[in-house]
């Protein structure tokens, strides 16, 4: 892969919300009280220390970027859980305090992150905050604990008690980053838990059985258990980050293949982005969840690749212009080049009904004879799907306006639209983008 | 695997019933060494289970050395050997009888393989305790490394011997194999681990391995599921071309196959092959940003109409600039039409400043070309598409790959359009084909300072700069 070229850089400081302030604020409180804490008690058995410091610093080199803009370091945090939950090794009881796995993990996480610093990524200091404070957690709640008898003696108490830590610190970890993520994109509380879990729980339960597994395997086989388990892992990663990898290729085709139709002259430049842009924005203001706002993204992206099979482009690729007619023909040409990316999933289903009135075709025409029947509380079954109604709004919305940002014409726009939503538009997708569009406004004054 | 030609049947024979001989000699354990096997041999059933199908069809990898690894430590070769033979019992539905037999003896016997290598290297065969670290993993690796070989050294023999000969392109990729030899070895240190925690956790090891092991394989199942989408991807963006170009129809197919044949004729890495791949496939994607109106105009262009058509390689930098491809792939695809002596298009780059992808792409170019029909000419026979090859090999293309096409031509033979759909299928608007030497596609207009038109006698006189 070459390097990317084309990406905007990140700042090296980016600028925080009051979320991730606050975050960060609390990790540097446990990390200085438990740094303190380690440097008056001293280091206790130090070469189990440095061996999970090491192994904690390789996780932190070799993380990877999930779906949707996340970071992991699973090996990373996979060592730190199972520093935490070490009862011996080798035979031998160990006796570490939680604050020494906060520091040693803290140390490990920062000497990690200095190979990304000096190749110019910049850390993402709130995703390694998120992490340390769930290791934390485990650490204040189970170091205390792995001496008592009832621990060294009763193994499947103990099997019981290290699992519901793990568990726990998982669901710590996609509370608190669903939480950051509200705040940065705008999305449900309950809709980002929900997607964080789902993208968390693969990678999540690998990295909790195996930070059980380092910690039961080093009662036998002593510290030569990180390096026997570091393969396994390091292959399931490889394999993620190639999944991760070839997954952002995808959407980078499916970004080229919209934009052929604007080097073709069909419609205005950066028109399929600026749609997509604002597709996914009023999806997310309607609580769509992640899957289906990639698939809302797509469709997007391709909503006018149909117009490919046309002779001569539409004057000013204004599809809102054209016969009614016509813009079927175009989104029916869509879908089939669609269909032919086979795996798109409903892709070409949103593409294919990106024109119909949002209470069906035969209700609309109902509609129109008798406006005084009140229309009925949401869409039939014979509706278009919900993304092909945020398409049909941020399509009309962006034929209307363009590139412009001005508020008062846009404002203009969102009226005229709302004029038409008792069989065209649908009110929810409307008021959605009514509420994308104002913020975007104020953002701009 | 319906008709097995002999030597098959004779190595499939031969593996199965020198596993037969192996089990039935023994030496077998006492009740306890029996019970290890049987829950091995039913961890194996369920790793078998579990398969992942990989891209040719009849291949799948599964995690199942794990098991016959920990066996090797556990219950030594004869136990190992056994568990392997369990492969049999696997509740996958994909494989033949002939198939789940062949698959049990290769496992049974590279288990014993192993099992012996791990004795000779001094492995001490049972429960790993507290003292056997780190000393045990050395001959572990050893006999991971054994296993790992002679399992796909086998597995190699028997699809060499049963598709391979007769269709050696759908053998499977040597990267291809080391990559899974690679990830055998990774996940057999699992097999280590079980064995470590047998004392320590019983049962639950075996179980607390599978969770990472159906991680990993997930994370293949998606790497595969979002690979066959990228290619679907690549696949549409290549119809789009399409269907601005009747004429065309499956040429980007044939050139992205014809540049393969080439990479691989000159012994091209596996990466770069797949990336001249897809530049083959998107090589004319820029032809979108030409006006439908000029490439399916008959007769001659004007000189507008000329440069909007040498344009169409920039256009497609353009329109594929931001996939993450290899860099390579994108010179191939601005550079296809640069010619040997330096009047080509777009830049009129001469010999070796032209990328080699751009160089291999437009030997297949020409090539398809010729040998597709055409409204103003039929398709030409292969031998004569070569001979003009041959002919212009120097001056526009590459000696080279030129070369290297003709070899692999010789050998596998060129998959050709097929004429009669063609005659049926297209409008009868005659249109010039851009990429056609013999084309006569001319300029109408040159300006005024530029040399006198090449005599017309010379057909191979077209895209050249005005």
């Amino acid at each position: 892969m070459g390097e990317r070229r084309h990406e905007p850089r990140r700042p090296f400081w980016p600028v925080r919300n009051s979320g991730q302030l606050l975050l960060i604020a609390a990790a540097g409180v446990v990390l200085v009280a438990s740094v303190a804490q380690t440097a008056t008690e001293g280091v206790q058995d130090d070469r189990i220390a440095v061996a999970f410091g090491v192994l904690i610093a390789f996780g932190e080199v070799l993380r990877l970027n999930l779906p949707g803009d996340r970071e992991s370091a699973p090996i990373g945090i996979a060592g730190a859980l199972a520093y935490a939950l070490l009862i011996q090794v080798g035979g031998e009881q160990v006796h570490t305090s939680a604050e020494q796995v906060i520091t040693i993990t803290a140390i490990g996480m920062i000497v990690g992150a200095l190979p990304h610093l000096a190749v110019g990524r910049p850390a993402k200091v709130s995703s390694m905050a998120t992490r340390l404070l769930c290791v934390a957690a485990v650490a204040f709640i189970y170091r205390p604990l792995a001496g008592s008898r009832a621990i060294t003696s009763h193994w499947g108490l103990a099997f019981s008690l290290m699992t519901s830590l793990v568990l726990l610190a998982l669901l710590l970890e996609a509370v608190l980053t669903a939480l950051m993520r509200v705040e940065e994109q705008r999305a449900r509380f309950k809709v980002a838990l929900v997607d964080e879990m789902r993208v968390q729980l693969p990678l999540g339960a690998a990295v909790g059985a195996s930070a059980l597994l380092i910690a039961f395997a080093a009662e036998t086989m002593g510290l030569a258990a990180l390096a026997v388990f570091t393969a396994p892992l390091l292959l399931t990663q490889v394999a993620f980050r190639r999944y991760a990898g070839i997954r952002a290729t995808y959407l980078q085709t499916v970004r080229a293949l919209a934009k052929v139709t604007e080097i073709g002259g069909y419609v205005e430049p950066g028109h399929s982005e600026r749609v997509s842009k604002l597709a996914v924005a009023v999806g997310r203001e309607l609580g769509i969840h992640e899957p289906e706002l990639l698939e809302l993204e797509y469709a997007a992206l391709m909503h006018d690749i149909g117009q490919l099979s046309l002779h001569d482009p539409i004057p000013g690729g204004a599809t809102v212009l054209a016969a009614p007619h016509d813009q079927q023909r175009i989104a029916e040409l869509g879908a089939e080049v669609i269909e032919k990316a086979q795996v798109l999933g409903s892709v070409a289903e949103i593409v294919r009904r990106q024109n119909e009135p949002y209470r069906g075709i035969e209700v609309a025409h109902e509609g129109r004879r008798g406006r005084h029947a009140a229309p009925p509380a949401s869409a039939g079954p014979s509706g278009p799907p919900m993304g092909s109604r945020i398409i049909k709004a941020a399509n009309a919305f962006d034929d209307l306006v363009g590139s412009s940002l001005d508020p008062d014409r846009s404002a203009a726009a969102v009226e005229q639209l709302r004029l038409d939503t008792v069989s065209e538009y649908d009110p929810d997708a409307i008021e959605a983008l009514s509420r994308v569009v104002n913020r975007r406004s104020v953002i701009q004054l | 695997m319906a008709r097995l030609s002999w030597p098959a049947r004779l190595y499939i024979g031969a593996i199965v019933v020198a596993a037969a001989v192996l089990l039935i000699r023994g030496p077998f354990g006492d009740l306890a060494w029996w019970r290890e096997v049987a829950v091995l041999g039913v961890l194996l059933v369920v790793f078998e289970s579990t398969a992942t199908l990989l891209r040719p069809k009849e291949l799948a990898w599964s995690p199942s050395p794990i098991a016959t690894l920990a066996a090797v430590v556990l219950v030594g070769p004869v136990g190992a050997a056994l568990v392997g033979a369990c492969t049999a019992f696997g509740l996958r539905r994909g494989p033949s009888a002939v198939q789940r037999v062949f698959n049990s003896g290769m496992l049974a016997l590279s288990a014993y393989l192993a099992g012996e290598a791990f004795t000779a290297a001094h492995g001490h065969v049972g429960m790993p305790m507290s003292g056997s670290f780190p000393g045990i993993i050395g001959p572990f690796a050893v006999a991971a490394v054994v296993h790992a070989v002679s399992n796909h050294g086998l597995l190699g023999g028997v699809l060499w011997l049963t598709n391979g000969r007769e269709a050696p392109g759908r053998r499977t990729s040597p990267g291809m194999s080391v990559e899974l030899v690679v990830s055998d070895l990774g996940y057999g240190a699992f097999g280590l681990l079980i064995a470590a925690l047998w004392n320590v956790t019983g049962l639950f090891a075996p179980v607390l391995v599978l969770i990472p092991v159906a991680v990993a394989r997930w994370a293949v199942a998606q790497l595969v599921e979002q690979q066959r989408a990228y290619q679907a991807a690549v696949g549409a963006l290549c119809q789009a071309v399409e269907t601005k170009d009747l004429y065309t129809r499956g040429h980007s197919d044939r050139v992205s196959r014809g540049s393969v044949m080439i990479a691989r004729e000159i012994g091209m890495r596996g990466e770069r092959v797949e990336a001249i791949r897809y530049a083959g496939m998107l090589h004319d994607v820029g032809k979108l940003g030409v006006p439908t109106r000029v490439l399916q105009k008959t007769g001659k262009l004007t000189e507008e109409e000329y440069a909007a058509i040498q344009l169409h390689p920039m256009r497609g930098l353009d329109i594929v600039r931001e996939i993450g491809f290899l860099d390579e792939a994108l010179a191939g695809i601005m550079h296809h039409h640069e010619r040997i002596d330096g009047r080509g298009y777009p830049m009129g780059l001469a010999g070796d400043e032209i990328p080699e992808f751009a160089r291999i792409l437009a030997v297949a170019d020409a090539f398809d070309s010729m040998t597709s029909t055409r409204s103003y000419r039929g398709a030409r026979p292969v031998e004569e598409a070569v001979a003009e090859l041959r002919k212009w090999s120097g001056t526009q293309f590459d000696p080279a790959f030129v070369d290297a096409f003709v070899s692999a031509i010789m050998r596998e033979g060129w998959q050709r359009s097929e004429p009669g759909a063609h005659a049926r299928d297209l409008p009868a608007v005659p249109s010039l084909d851009h990429d056609d030497p013999g084309s006569p596609l001319r300029v109408i207009a040159r300006p005024r300072h530029t040399e006198p038109a090449e005599p017309k006698s010379d057909p191979w006189s077209s895209p050249s700069r005005p």
